[in-house]
């Protein structure tokens, strides 16, 4: 695969080689076997919109699409994503062309601080598809039917997306706004 | 405009991903990474220390201890939270995790493989952990006292005397505490997740021993503070102390584990309320001792009695603190000090009076309204207490409250409905702001002020281009660099006050300079600037602080708040869930309708963590967090909260500035609180006096099935 250079950070040592797609872009990179998928994108990528909140899977804040799927960057060794397709929230919109739900979450005022921000925006397009999908959740009150695209399936499956700012409600109102859920 | 619902301004670079926080900036070139280690004991000291193996890991360029850390300031017993704070000065552990090493690396996995080979011996002294009716010293502290309240227990028609306990609370805000330090041709720059940057500009100088011209602080991005990003830390120090020896740049991110051991809290407390009442509901007596632990290393103390001192009339009131010192840690701000404990227990003990009473706890607390400071003797401005009660009962419908607990059912959930009163110290400090107007039409607003979340790049915009007259899209804000005039930061709700009064002050002189020149009548500003001061021109303006303003003086200045809350408790298992919320707010002028919603709404929503969820967990054999991250210490997430509603009436207190603006940033938190404690008792006939009031609290109380 043709691919960019790492970011220039010395080659540690027992570093091994590991080709990513980032939003579209390849690279590949020489990297220590123990870099998080989290710190591989931060710290060698330079893309510092998925955020670091607790490095252990309990806040949601590095929240990534793997080949359209959401995970806790932080859970999962770089190593593990060979050849995987990697969505952040760089790839989803600029400042100049955001994406519907970035622009929803600026109109709702989605957040405060916005450290969590990137986090919360692409698991709020994962959970919509994951419904979608017909995926159930701890609220699903029907098993053998389609899951509603309702406030509280949203707010369920939102729960791994902590904002210690607390704007919950008003990134409610976003994905309803968003998702075409009358609120 | 001022006042006006205008998005963030810094909210396309938020939602994209491009604000960049501290340990996200490059302009330095790549950093080395630094990693603690804490101490694995309570109290002690240190009594071997082998680097040799971490040394010899491969990428490590230091590894300091109290063996070779520069020489820096003394310590500080007892230092206040912007006090220097030296790192690795002495082999003595105050409390567990505080930092007993520090390495370097050129990356972080490095770094922290290395740091986990460090060999420490301990020597273990016996230390104090646990807060209970026995740890407190026996002098009072910060006591208030006016008429007699054991007479008016004595006398009264009814009277609580009860027992509250709140637990160890942590600002945990979502970005770690983090810094890079870079040392650069003798001036030290850090980039670091900070509230207030020029006095911890001071503070950093004054522990490493540098003047304080060499050295800028800059937080142009905080991910929270909460408090928690006020004090100076160890990231600070032993990243600059890296840096400065090593002259690379330094980046050092504390583990969220290390933001419980490494950060302070809040102080667990014990509280007893005393209350007497006429058979009216008149309050005769209003009485808080509180039991706080506070740490032998900080000065901050949680001021938890005095919540009530200008909340309700009553001749006789007795308010006051013990103090258990603790060998946990280090006490420092957390959102709404005082408040969330003082009013979640005050609140719920002015419930169980009016149960007592047999009289609404909403008439309860307009019976005992006050326009005149109890304790002070002067008015209370902009005292809209009732209004917000009133409000916030007529449209949340509290005529429909259950009037007898544990009377409602809705399936199999208990229906309760609580309500609670808020009120906060509203406070200036000094600060200043520069307006500067560039002929090519811009206006330049700058201050050291830092946006934590509380949206200052878009309030100080919307007061700089009111002022002046100019649409918002024309001010460019620059904040949070302590080369920029100096202010008192975030924190205490002091904020927007102080940024908003000094940067009008300076649209003004600017206005005053060109109109000088110019007259008044000119219809194009920045015409006018070319012609007059074709290289721009620039004014500061200054807030003063309160000791300053004779309104501070006969003014007693408070915000003011009511909260409403239905909870469901399942009487099956006791789990408690909100179903509707709705406070009603007076703080003065709000600068902008929406950013000021928001943070009510979180400020709400910090109230019902501390009714339900948060805790942090003692170990009582070493005083370690048993909890300490976001899989144990348990914060609210989205299924923990419905759509809930914040109003701000709309209001100008003209005792607090001339804009009439008040903060609101730990207004929401502290009545919501006790709204949710008193909903779940009106649920359930179980009155849970241990904070926060989980499952195994409710379940032995709960109506049979």
């Amino acid at each position: 695969m043709p691919g960019t250079e790492d970011a220039g950070l010395p080659e540690a040592p027992g570093a091994v080689p590991l080709s990513l797609c980032v939003n579209g872009k390849p690279w590949v990179l020489q990297i220590d076997p123990r870099t998080s998928l989290l710190d591989a994108l931060r710290e060698h990528l330079h893309l510092t919109g998925t955020k670091k909140g607790c490095d252990h899977g309990q806040c949601g804040a590095c929240t990534v699409l793997v080949n359209g799927r959401r995970i806790n960057s932080c859970l999962s060794l770089a190593v593990m994503h060979e050849g995987d397709e990697i969505s952040t929230i760089e790839g989803l919109g600029s400042p100049e062309a955001l994406h519907p739900m970035q622009q929803a979450f600026i109109d709702h005022d989605g957040f405060q601080c916005g450290y969590c921000t990137p986090g919360q925006i692409l698991s709020a397009l994962a959970v919509i598809e994951e419904i979608k999908a017909g995926i159930p959740s701890h609220v699903t009150a029907d098993l053998n039917a389609p899951p509603p695209l309702s406030a509280s399936e949203i707010r369920e499956r939102m729960s791994g997306n902590l904002c210690r700012c607390a704007a919950y409600p008003n990134i409610i109102a976003a994905i309803q706004d968003v998702s075409g859920i009358p609120s | 405009m001022i006042g006006e619902g205008l998005s963030r301004t810094d909210g396309p670079l938020k939602v994209s991903g491009r604000a960049r926080y501290s340990a996200e900036r490059r302009e330095m070139g790549e950093p080395l990474h630094g990693f603690i280690l804490g101490a694995a004991i309570g109290k002690g000291r240190v009594v071997s220390i082998d680097t040799s193996r971490a040394e010899a890991m491969p990428g490590v360029q230091l590894v300091l201890t109290h063996l070779n850390a520069p020489p820096q300031a003394e310590v500080i017993p007892k230092s206040d939270i912007l006090d220097v704070q030296p790192q690795l000065t002495t082999d003595v552990i105050a409390h567990y995790g505080a930092p007993v090493a520090f390495v370097v690396a050129d990356t972080f996995e490095q770094a922290r493989a290395a740091a986990a080979l460090i060999d420490i011996g301990y020597e273990v002294v016996a230390g104090e952990f646990v807060l209970d009716e026995n740890s407190a010293a026996p002098e009072w502290h910060d006591e208030s006292r006016l008429g007699d309240l054991d007479a008016a227990m004595a006398a009264g028609a009814a009277t609580i005397d009860a027992v509250y306990a709140t637990p160890y609370h942590f600002s945990q805000p979502m970005e770690l505490h983090a810094c890079i330090a870079d040392w650069r041709n003798g001036h030290l720059t850090l980039h670091i997740a900070a509230q207030m940057v020029a006095q911890l500009a001071d503070a950093v100088a004054d522990t490493i021993l540098i003047d304080r011209s060499c050295i800028t602080v800059d937080s142009s991005f905080v991910g929270g503070g909460f408090g928690a990003k006020i004090a100076l830390h160890a990231e600070a120090i032993l990243s600059a102390l890296a840096t400065r020896q090593l002259n690379r740049p330094v980046q050092l991110v504390l583990t969220r584990r290390q933001g419980f051991t490494i950060a302070g809290h809040r102080p667990a407390s014990i509280s007893r309320v005393r209350l007497a009442a006429t058979r009216e509901g008149q309050l005769t007596g209003i009485g808080h001792d509180a039991n706080i632990q506070v740490s032998p290393e900080g000065n901050w103390k949680e001021g938890v009695a005095t919540v009530a001192r200008a909340l309700y009339a009553a001749p006789n009131r007795l308010t006051r603190t013990r103090h258990s010192e603790l060998d946990t840690g280090v006490c420092e701000p957390v959102r709404g000090p005082g408040e969330v404990p003082g009013l979640m227990v005050f609140e719920s003990a002015l419930d169980e009076l009016a149960e007592k009473l047999g009289i609404d706890p909403l008439e309860l607390r307009i019976r005992n309204d006050t326009a005149i400071d109890p304790e002070k003797h002067r008015p209370l401005s902009g005292r809209r207490l009732v209004e917000c009660l009133r409000e916030g009962a007529a449209r949340f419908g509290w005529d429909q409250r259950p009037k007898t607990p544990a009377s409602r059912r809705d399936g199999r959930w208990l229906i309760g409905y609580g309500v609670g009163s808020s009120i906060r110290g509203h406070y200036q400090t000094t600060a200043e702001a520069r307006v500067r107007l560039d002929p090519d039409g811009q206006v330049i607003v700058q201050t050291d002020m830092t946006d934590i979340g509380t949206g200052t790049y878009t309030i100080a915009a919307q007061v700089a281009a009111a002022a002046l007259g100019v649409p918002v899209g024309q001010v460019r804000v620059e904040l949070a660099r302590s080369n920029l005039p100096r202010g008192n930061g975030a924190g205490g709700s002091w904020g927007s006050g102080n940024t908003s009064v000094a940067i009008d002050r300076a649209c003004q002189a600017l206005r005053e300079k060109l109109g000088r020149v110019a007259g008044t009548g000119y219809n194009d500003l920045f015409a006018e600037v070319r012609r007059h001061f074709p290289t721009g021109i620039e004014a500061v303006g200054s807030t003063r602080g309160m000791d300053d303003e004779p309104s501070y003086e006969n003014f007693s200045i408070f915000t003011y708040g009511a909260t409403f809350t239905e909870v469901g408790v399942d009487i099956m298992t006791g789990e408690t869930r909100i179903r509707r919320m709705l406070g009603v707010f007076s703080a003065g002028r709000i600068l902008n309708a929406k950013t000021a919603r928001s943070q009510l709404l979180g400020g709400m929503i910090w109230g019902i963590s501390a009714a339900l969820h948060e805790a942090a967990h003692v170990d009582p054999r070493n005083g370690a967090w048993v909890n300490g991250d976001f899989a144990e210490y348990l914060v609210p997430t989205h299924a923990d909260v419905p759509q809930i509603e914040a109003i701000a009436l709309d209001d100008f207190d003209g005792a607090a500035n001339h804009l009439g603006s008040k903060g609101i940033g730990e207004l929401g938190s502290g009545g919501t609180a006790g709204s949710v404690a008193n909903a779940v008792y009106n649920a359930t006939g179980v009155r849970v006096r241990d904070f926060p009031i989980t499952i195994s609290k409710l379940l032995p109380g709960l109506p049979k099935i």
